[in-house]
């Protein structure tokens, strides 16, 4: 037999006359071993994350802790807790689940995952580097883009190794239909190198003039968000909920309207950072529109991922998978609805530079992408190892903790943030400021203080959550071996 | 929606739309941005008020006028290294270095600037960090509201300026060491009040960091005027 061509080589293509279940079997097979890699450094960055953010977070009550130390001054801490969440946790557990749901939609096994276990372990000495370089003080003054210059060839190359891979898996799909999840990685997968890209060039190495600087932040920060953790969140969700609910998605026309109008206005949102700010009038007012018209996807998804759901709540319970889903999904669109608010000038002037932001960030990044990819992981692990989740408790615990631990983060920092804003901007009627800034910033603290309590709710969750990964991965192979999916409540059959 | 060139020119096409209208328009409509006088003169050398016309009817922006000092002023020596040390302690995510108008937030009330921020004055600043938080005060002024001593006292430890601050007090950036036996006080050794002087026969000195960044705070100081931008605007 002749050796394959390089086309061969890569095209994934299996054989199209197999069944259905034995194809997606080989997908799960050949992921195995790439999206272990992705998971568990994902889980650690996840705990290392979730350390320093504890850190940061009694700093901001407490600035006496760990005071003398230079390496953990707040400001290097709280960047360093963004940076492994981001960048550790959201881009590992991207990598383990989207080229997966990539495969198994286009029925494409993916193949020479060595080069995929090259990217993961590049990708991870990299960010090590980066984290460490923020704390030995090494970091970009350039928010979500503080890891510095000398670990960007590196994340480059690994980054474009996995992006490839997800490219080739839909280039050679063997699927007649295209599935919404499939349009938002394509495109996430393209949108992220050119964010990047531009922010590295027009930031890092030819930094741009004066105020451009802080436009190109904003464009390629909140687009990291916008055009890279949701569609990656929302191709997820797509897949997951008609998937464990057994029920298509409710129109296939909304799903195209949402995918559009997300492309064409989250990407104009970002300088809404920048409202009263020293930049042109027009780009302000131009993000304000593009946030108010995200109203539009926000409530298409919405549309149509909970009428996907309707009716099937008390089966969705019973997954773990669709619990977390939901959970984010319905955050998805509260968070989103907030956004578009705090775009309008008036909203902006009180919550602008208060930790209604702060909130806001955790609100999108958490509530929703963090908690649609537990969701995604509990149901991507058992069908790439092929053995049920240990423990349903620690399940449980994981969700109940990161629920409660998110709501009340959201809740403590929004409105110690609106009052915040409030006290900032009140002044009496001779036009002096009632609150001194000392007392403003005395007022915060209680809020803080739940959100020190909040990290610690997140803090138990995700160490739940990591002893299930870890007891799942390692446990020996000839246990007796369960076969039913890990349920948290019994379904209205077993009932 | 199942053809690869057709979603990709889509995406391509959408965030191309941004990145030309947030980045390359505000590019070029900023790019001949330069430090200019308060006040800007004709060809003739006769004050103006805004734009005007040449005689070929090109817009005509104006010239510096002769003899006063252009502003804004880039950063040299002490106060350069300084930003350094700002950038890489973090300072951003707590202080905002901008004023917004009067009216929008209070910002004015509370003395953080004599007029609003505007492009210009950040065109000679490599590294721009206008910020989106203040837990801490904006500093786009704080070198004409406090002393140099109020600087070192409150990086040392905020507390003795600023009581319930939750500023993180920057104690590496000082030394302390005993006082000299045959010269005295070293003439460098930061006032401390009781509660926080580091004891008897010992002396409190900054490290070249700690001076780096107070020449940089003290630097920051919009109080100039320009020709879009007067006081009190």
């Amino acid at each position: 037999m002749s050796s394959p061509s390089i086309i061969q080589s890569i095209a994934p293509t299996g054989d199209a006359n197999l069944e259905l279940k034995v194809r997606l079997g080989e997908v799960d097979d050949s992921m195995r071993q790439p999206a272990m890699l992705f998971l568990i450094s994902a889980v650690l960055w996840l705990l290392a994350g979730t350390f320093l953010a504890i850190i940061a977070a009694i700093k901001a009550t407490n600035p006496e802790f760990l005071g003398a130390t230079e390496w953990l001054t707040f400001g290097r801490v709280r960047t360093a807790h963004l940076n492994a969440m981001i960048y550790g946790w959201g881009n590992n557990v991207i990598f383990a689940v989207a080229p997966w749901i990539m495969g198994r939609l286009s029925r494409a096994r993916i193949r020479h995952t060595n080069i995929l276990l090259v990217a993961g372990v590049f990708w991870n000495i990299a960010i090590t580097i980066g984290i460490i370089g923020i704390l030995k003080g090494d970091m970009i003054a350039v928010e979500w883009l503080e890891m510095p210059a000398y670990i960007t060839p590196l994340v480059a190359i690994s980054y474009a190794l996995v992006g490839v891979w997800v490219i080739i898996a839909f280039r050679w799909r063997q699927s007649e239909h295209v599935y919404v999840s499939q349009w938002y990685l394509l495109a996430a997968f393209f949108w992220l190198p050119w964010l990047y890209i531009v922010a590295q060039v027009m930031l890092v190495f030819e930094p741009a003039t004066g105020v451009v600087q802080s436009l190109t932040n904003w464009w390629f920060a909140h687009n990291v968000l916008g055009l890279w953790l949701t569609p990656c969140a929302l191709a997820a969700a797509y897949y997951l909920i008609p998937k464990v609910l057994g029920r298509p998605i409710h129109s296939y026309y909304l799903s195209v309207v949402g995918f559009w109008a997300l492309a064409l206005f989250y990407n104009w949102a970002g300088v809404h950072h920048l409202i009263g700010g020293p930049v042109p009038a027009w780009v302000i007012s131009a993000g304000t529109v593009a946030s108010v018209m995200m109203v539009i996807p926000v409530i298409v998804v919405a549309v149509n991922h909970h009428l996907t759901v309707v009716g099937l709540h008390k089966q969705g319970w019973a997954s773990p998978t669709i619990r977390f889903v939901v959970f984010g999904a319905i955050n998805y669109t509260v968070v989103s609805l907030f956004g578009s608010m705090m775009a309008l000038r008036h909203v902006n002037e009180t919550t602008h530079f208060t930790h209604f932001t702060v909130g806001h960030a955790h609100h999108g990044v958490y509530a929703f992408f963090t908690m649609i990819m537990f969701g995604a992981v509990y149901y991507m692990m058992p069908r790439l190892l092929d053995r049920e989740w240990p423990n349903a408790f620690l399940i449980k615990a994981h969700w109940w903790m990161c629920a409660m631990g998110i709501v009340l983060m959201v809740v403590a920092l929004q409105v110690g943030g609106w009052l915040q804003g409030m006290q900032m901007n009140a002044l009496t009627e001779d036009g002096t400021p009632v609150y001194t800034f000392l007392e403003v910033v005395e007022n915060t603290k209680p809020w803080l203080w739940a959100r020190s309590l909040s990290g610690l709710l997140l803090l138990v969750g995700h160490l739940a959550f990591a002893v299930n990964v870890f007891w799942m991965v390692f446990s020996p192979k000839t246990q007796d071996r369960v076969t039913e999916p890990t349920l948290l409540a019994p379904t209205t059959e077993q009932a | 929606m199942k053809s690869l060139p057709l979603i990709f020119l889509g995406v391509f096409f959408t965030l191309a739309f941004s990145w030309t209208g947030i980045v390359l328009t505000t590019h070029i409509q900023m790019k001949d941005l330069t430090p200019a006088t308060s006040e800007l003169v004709n060809d003739k050398g006769e004050p103006i008020g805004g734009p005007t016309y040449k005689a070929d009817g090109q817009i005509f922006m104006g010239e510096n006028t002769p003899g006063m000092t252009a502003y804004p002023q880039a950063l040299v020596g002490e106060a350069q290294r300084g930003k350094l040390v700002y950038q890489e302690m973090g300072c951003l995510y707590c202080h905002s270095q901008q004023v917004r108008r009067e009216g929008f937030g209070s910002d004015f009330e509370r003395g953080w600037g004599n007029r609003q921020s505007v492009a210009r004055d950040y065109i000679e600043s490599e590294r721009i960090m206008l910020g989106t938080m203040r837990t801490g005060p904006d500093l786009a002024n704080v070198g004409l509201r406090y002393s140099e001593l109020w600087q070192y006292q409150h990086l040392y430890n905020p507390q003795i300026t600023s009581p319930g601050s939750t500023m993180p007090p920057f104690p590496f950036l000082f030394e302390v060491q005993p006082v000299s036996e045959t010269r005295g006080p070293s003439p460098d050794a930061i006032e401390l009040p009781d509660d926080y002087h580091p004891g008897e026969g010992l002396e409190l000195i900054p490290t070249q960091r700690a001076r780096d960044l107070v020449a940089y705070m003290m630097s920051l100081q919009q109080d100039y005027e320009l020709p879009e931008m007067k006081f009190t605007q």
